[in-house]
């Protein structure tokens, strides 16, 4: 009793600043894909497909059911593509932390377009350009004029960009919530618009390592991973390993704390919080030298700070575009 | 009315958060020995500066503020006794984020005033607003897509 | 005209982002303004009579705030707190069903309770009112800049408007107070408050950190204006702790640590051993002749030497022995050394195993009275106060005149003396600009004794201004005068001291008569005022007090809460809140008592409703607002297989420290709720978060 062909849904796939690693997600669904590649129609999916622009733009506004869109938006080609995927959308879904959230092409957001030029093009040591030659948006050949897309000061998510219905979170997002959201998608059985599909609860509450978890953990000394041997039954926290784990949204199967690695936030905040990065600083500071505050002497205070040698890197690993300020200031 | 230099678009916006026991009574003590201040700050109370999220401070400066005063009681003062520290700890580390933000971390300030310490409310506050009016707006509100070649 | 921010609006528009940048955080915003429909608030923009109208323009913010959304009238009255001004608010309440209050008058700490039973009497939850402080915060700090100082108005009252909008009802449980006291020092302080407790049925411990209970009252010789001898009435009072049932006394105590709250505060305190068992001695003082050890006697203010084994005083209670363990022989070298006390003793009360002894007390209520410190004048080293021989201070001069009355001179008194006022107080240059209230008159009291002993003395004091301000006191004055003691108005620059004769020259400039006197005195009496004592300094550490810029303990209220502080159950007695001569010190002694039976005979309170508050959809049992809990009061409990974080509302005392912690936004506290702050700071900035307006 299958359906007719006419009636499968369209579903489309897309790429913007992003590593690749969420197209690698979508075939890590293994068996499931075929499930998946039966039920929907696959329109656009440029990674492992060949379809052109002028396909989507000759569909019909809001005739594909759902497009799947990776990677946050740093060029004005990416910008101009999610547009246009919107347009003819019925429904969109950020996929992946860098959708989501920013990602970590989001961390370039502590520079900007020359800076990050100037190190790519000229000051890395793999590159000799000592005319300080930089992309340009037009180049002019014999045969005729050659263009780049617009290299942003600023990466955005992509709901900063355009109207999104759903997130996927993760860093890539896991088989099992991808399925779920596609079965849900096909189901017409889905929560309200907006909602990130996933738990609402933070990591701790599924975490392996909870019940290890003293009662009380006072930070004394701040130790980077490699600096200490994890011992598989305790919490990074009380070893005094950074993890974003207490502010994480869970849902991720705790792949990183399995491996023996602490959170790094991958799946974004939970529901009410606005600014993961200083929801995390204020849950660590807040516990360093927990109730020995009056005896910690000034040196011993500054000598566990200076330990997080780059709070905004890793407190908004994931997340600063998505962030209350989103970027290094321009002045 | 010759007070005409604090109108205009250059004034300075300064939310201070002030804990309820130190350093909102030191305010008090301020206004009632009429220790004149600069008027270009708001106050906030809470029970605690450890109530102060940071994630709010950060809205604070991204919703215009020109610069955030936290102020609490003395270290070993506190009501609750030791929310300070917490607020401490949190504001040195957000006042170190700050920086990679490009944010001047003198728009952040944590200082103590105890209930009883009206002038050194008032001192601060002049101080910050004068530290602060230096600095200039931050701005925060540019179109993000703006490029600079 | 006045002008509200002109450029106002345009600088708002200016800053304000594209829409697309707020949407997701202003979202959150929006929607509580949804969910609140039809709400009816009332505000009052209070005159103060004059005090906030004279620089803010009332009619003007109540104008503007009769715009806002969601206000359904704003009025400006020249009182709020009266009653007239409170039926203003319960009539409005009455007839135009508002559901939510803003007061723009003084600052909350005074009258926020105030207007809370207003709303209680109006059938409303005492919750849902904010204060707008339009007065500490505007109209006295800014009355340089009066425009600015309206427009500052309307903003903090528009604050208080965002916040109203968010209150919700708070209600709380009682707990249970019982009728424990603890009073801390055994001046005439802590006696009179111990004692109108016991004799009120209540228990007390009165802790006092010297051996015996008594005070610098015990050491003065008559008080002034009646010339009562002080030992006199002061000793029947003493004996009268220990006969009452209900005190129990700990001398040579003190209290170390303080945890817990109103109705339950644990005390630890530290007992030093007397080494002499006060059950078997019968203070024979046969030891104390025997005893080798010569130190000087701090009763005496170190005119006259006492034993290492000793009696504090004649009077002292306990009236027992005790060794001084930093002096003793014995204690000091250890092994056999000396020990001929324990030898002689009759009754076999010498111990020197004794060790000393921790007591654990629970209390409901704590009065301060750890009293004064005389000045240390010493610090004012023009005067040679410890350099020269014949320089004493007042309280020496005390001792001198109560061992002269029981012919057992101290010391030679001569026949020239000079009193100099004003010695460490109102005196910037030694840090204390108040005046200590007694100095004026004790130094009236004893240069008349003086005179009145030996009229042959001629008795000169040189006072900053003679304060005779209480009741008999410049009658008192008077008669100092007509016995013939010289007051000479100024203040000495310098004494020097004569070699040979040690006799003291006072150069000094008799204001009045505009005359340079000199003079040489055989004896010159510093009238040395009254500052903190060290006791009050551990103990505002211990109980998290505030102090006055003077460094004595800060009262709740200066007018109507005296004897209170900003801790609930605790109060102050005596000159531990500042200056104060006797009388005051007794009837303050009486008030903190009365202020604590007020409040322990409730038999239960109402425990702080601005609690934590977790929401368990969001809490992931991260553990970080169970840390940071300062009481305690978060624990992490089970609920449907999943654990998450419970807040103990007893407990609880609402800092909000679990709230600026939490990772997730779950640990909230009740009336300062993240969307709350939030709001305020929205107001505060002039994002225009009011509906129909939105960013």
């Amino acid at each position: 009793m299958s359906k007719p062909k006419v009636s499968k849904p369209k579903v489309a796939f897309y790429w913007c600043a992003s590593c690749g690693g969420c197209e690698e997600a979508v075939v890590d669904l293994a068996e499931d894909i075929l499930t998946v590649a039966d039920a929907v129609d696959i329109v656009f999916w440029p990674v492992a497909l060949d379809f052109k622009k002028k396909d989507i733009e000759a569909m019909q506004d809001a005739s594909i059911a759902v497009s799947f869109i990776n990677g946050a938006i740093r060029t004005s080609e990416q910008e101009e593509m999610v547009n246009l995927l919107r347009k003819k959308s019925g429904l969109v879904v950020a996929f992946g932390s860098c959708a989501h959230l920013g990602g970590i092409p989001g961390l370039a957001n502590f520079s900007d377009k020359a800076g990050i030029f100037e190190r790519a093009y000229k000051l890395a040591p793999t590159v000799t350009n000592p005319d300080g030659i930089y992309p340009q948006t037009e180049t002019q050949v014999p045969e005729g004029s050659l263009t780049l897309p617009v290299f942003y000061d600023t990466v955005k998510t992509v709901d900063q960009t355009i109207d999104v219905d759903y997130y996927l979170p993760g860093c890539a997002p896991p088989p099992d919530l991808i399925l779920n959201a596609v079965t849900g998608i096909l189901e017409g059985k889905l929560p309200g618009k907006g909602a990130v599909l996933a738990p609402d609860k933070s990591l701790c509450d599924t975490c392996p390592l909870a019940e290890y978890k003293p009662e009380k953990i006072s930070i004394k000394d701040i130790k980077r991973p490699h600096e200490v041997v994890h011992d598989p039954e305790q919490c990074f926290l009380a070893e005094g390993i950074i993890c974003l784990g207490p502010a994480t949204r869970s849902g991720c199967g705790e792949r990183c704390i399995k491996a023996g690695m602490p959170c790094r936030g991958c799946f974004g905040p939970t529901r009410d919080v606005k600014d993961m990065g200083t929801k995390v600083l204020t849950s660590i500071a807040s516990l360093i030298g927990i109730e020995t505050e009056e005896e910690m002497s000034e040196e011993e205070l500054q000598k566990v700070l200076a330990k997080i040698v780059d709070p905004g890197g890793l407190f908004f690993m994931y997340s600063l575009p998505s962030s209350v300020l989103r970027r290094r200031r321009i002045k | 009315m010759n007070n005409d230099d604090n109108y205009g678009n250059n004034v300075p916006q300064i939310v201070a958060f002030c804990c309820n026991w130190c350093s909102y009574a030191g305010a008090d003590a301020a206004g009632t020995s009429r220790l004149q201040t600069k008027p270009h700050f708001r106050i906030i109370r809470t029970m605690c500066s450890s109530r102060v999220e940071p994630d709010l401070i950060m809205e604070a400066f991204r919703k215009g503020a020109w610069g955030v005063l936290i102020l609490g009681c003395h270290p070993g003062d506190c009501h609750y006794k030791n929310g300070n520290y917490k607020t401490d700890r949190r504001i040195r580390l957000l006042r170190k984020t700050l920086a990679q933000f490009g944010i001047e971390p003198e728009r952040l300030r944590l200082d103590w005033v105890s209930a009883s310490e009206g002038a050194r409310f008032t001192r601060i506050v002049d101080e910050t607003i004068e530290a602060v009016q230096k600095l200039g707006p931050l701005n925060l509100a540019v179109p993000c897509e703006v490029i600079h070649e | 005209m006045t002008r509200i921010r002109p450029n106002y609006e345009d600088r708002v528009s200016a800053e304000k982002p594209e829409e697309t940048i707020y949407e997701r955080w202003v979202g959150g915003l929006l929607r509580y303004i949804d969910e609140e429909k039809n709400m009816r608030i009332g505000v009052y923009v209070c005159h103060c009579g004059g005090n906030i109208s004279e620089v803010v323009d009332v009619k003007k913010v109540a104008a503007l705030m009769g715009e806002q959304a969601d206000v359904t009238l704003a009025r400006d009255y020249e009182h709020m707190c009266s009653e007239a001004g409170q039926k203003i608010v319960l009539d409005d309440i009455a007839e135009h069903n508002l559901d939510r209050i803003v007061i723009a008058a003084c600052s909350p700490q005074f009258h926020e309770k105030t207007f809370r039973a207003t709303l209680v009497k109006a059938g409303l939850n005492p919750y849902m009112l904010e204060i707008a402080n339009i007065r500490e915060q505007c109209s006295w700090p800014h009355f340089d800049y009066p425009d600015y100082a309206t427009l500052k108005a309307k903003d903090l009252t528009n604050i208080a408007v965002a916040k109203v909008r968010l209150d919700e009802p708070l209600g709380s449980k009682a707990i249970p107070i019982g009728k424990r006291v603890l009073v801390i020092g055994g001046g005439i302080a802590g006696i009179q408050a111990s004692l109108d407790l016991g004799d009120a049925g209540f228990q007390v411990y009165l802790v006092e950190k010297e051996p015996s209970i008594g005070g610098k009252m015990a050491q003065l010789s008559r008080t002034f204006p009646t010339e009562d001898c002080s030992a006199c009435i002061l000793s029947p009072k003493m004996a009268d702790v220990p006969a009452n049932s209900n005190i129990t006394m700990l001398t040579n105590s003190e209290v170390v640590s303080i945890n817990g709250y109103v109705g339950n505060f644990e005390a630890t305190i530290h007992e030093k051993p007397r080494y002499v068992d006060v059950d078997k001695c019968v203070t024979c003082r046969v030891c104390e002749e025997k005893c080798p050890v010569k130190v000087p006697d701090e009763f005496q203010e170190g005119m006259k030497n006492r034993k290492a084994i000793y009696v504090p005083f004649d009077f002292a209670v306990p009236y027992r022995h005790l060794i001084d363990e930093s002096v003793c022989l014995r204690l000091t070298k250890g092994g056999e050394v000396c020990g001929l006390c324990q030898k002689v003793c009759p009754h076999d009360a010498v111990d020197f195993n004794q060790q000393p002894r921790t007591h654990e007390i629970v209390v409901d209520t704590i009065i301060v009275a750890t009293g004064y410190d005389v000045f240390d004048a010493r610090l004012k080293k023009a005067y040679g106060f410890g350099k020269y021989e014949n320089v004493i201070n007042g309280l020496q001069m005390e001792r001198i005149i109560s061992c002269d009355a029981e012919g057992k001179p101290l010391r030679d008194i001569g026949k020239r003396i000079a009193f100099i006022q004003c010695v460490g107080s109102r005196d910037e240059q030694v840090g204390n600009e108040y005046c200590s209230r007694i100095c004026c008159m004790y130094a009236t009291k004893l240069s008349q004794l003086l005179k009145r002993a030996d009229p042959s003395r001629e008795v000169y004091v040189f006072y900053t201004d003679l304060r005779s301000f209480g009741k008999g006191f410049e009658e008192y004055y008077k008669r100092a005068q007509d016995t013939g003691v010289k007051f000479v108005r100024g203040r000495p620059a310098e004494l020097t001291e004569d070699r040979k004769t040690k006799k003291i020259t006072i150069k000094v400039e008799d204001t009045l008569s505009r005359q340079m006197l000199e003079s040489e005195f055989d004896l010159v009496v510093l009238s040395t005022g009254m500052v903190p004592s060290q006791g009050t300094e551990s103990i505002s550490k211990i109980l998290r007090l505030n102090k006055s810029p003077d460094g004595f303990l800060r009262e709740a209220h200066p007018k109507f809460k005296p004897v209170d502080t900003l801790q609930e159950g605790v109060f102050v007695a005596g000159t531990v809140q500042g200056p104060k001569d006797i009388p005051d010190t007794v009837a303050q002694a009486s008030a903190a008592a009365s202020r604590a039976i007020r409040l322990m005979n409730q038999g239960e309170l109402e425990a702080e409703p601005i609690t934590a508050q977790i929401n368990e959809d969001l809490c992931g049992a991260c553990g970080t607002c169970v840390s940071v809990c300062p009481y305690d009061a978060l624990k992490l409990v089970e609920k449907e297989e999943k654990k998450v974080a419970e807040c103990n509302e007893v407990l609880c005392k609402g800092c909000g420290s679990c709230a600026g912690a939490c990772p997730t936004g779950a640990a909230q506290q009740k009336h300062f709720k993240t969307t709350m702050i939030r709001a305020m700071l929205d107001a505060a900035l002039g994002v225009d978060a009011t509906p129909g307006k939105e960013a």
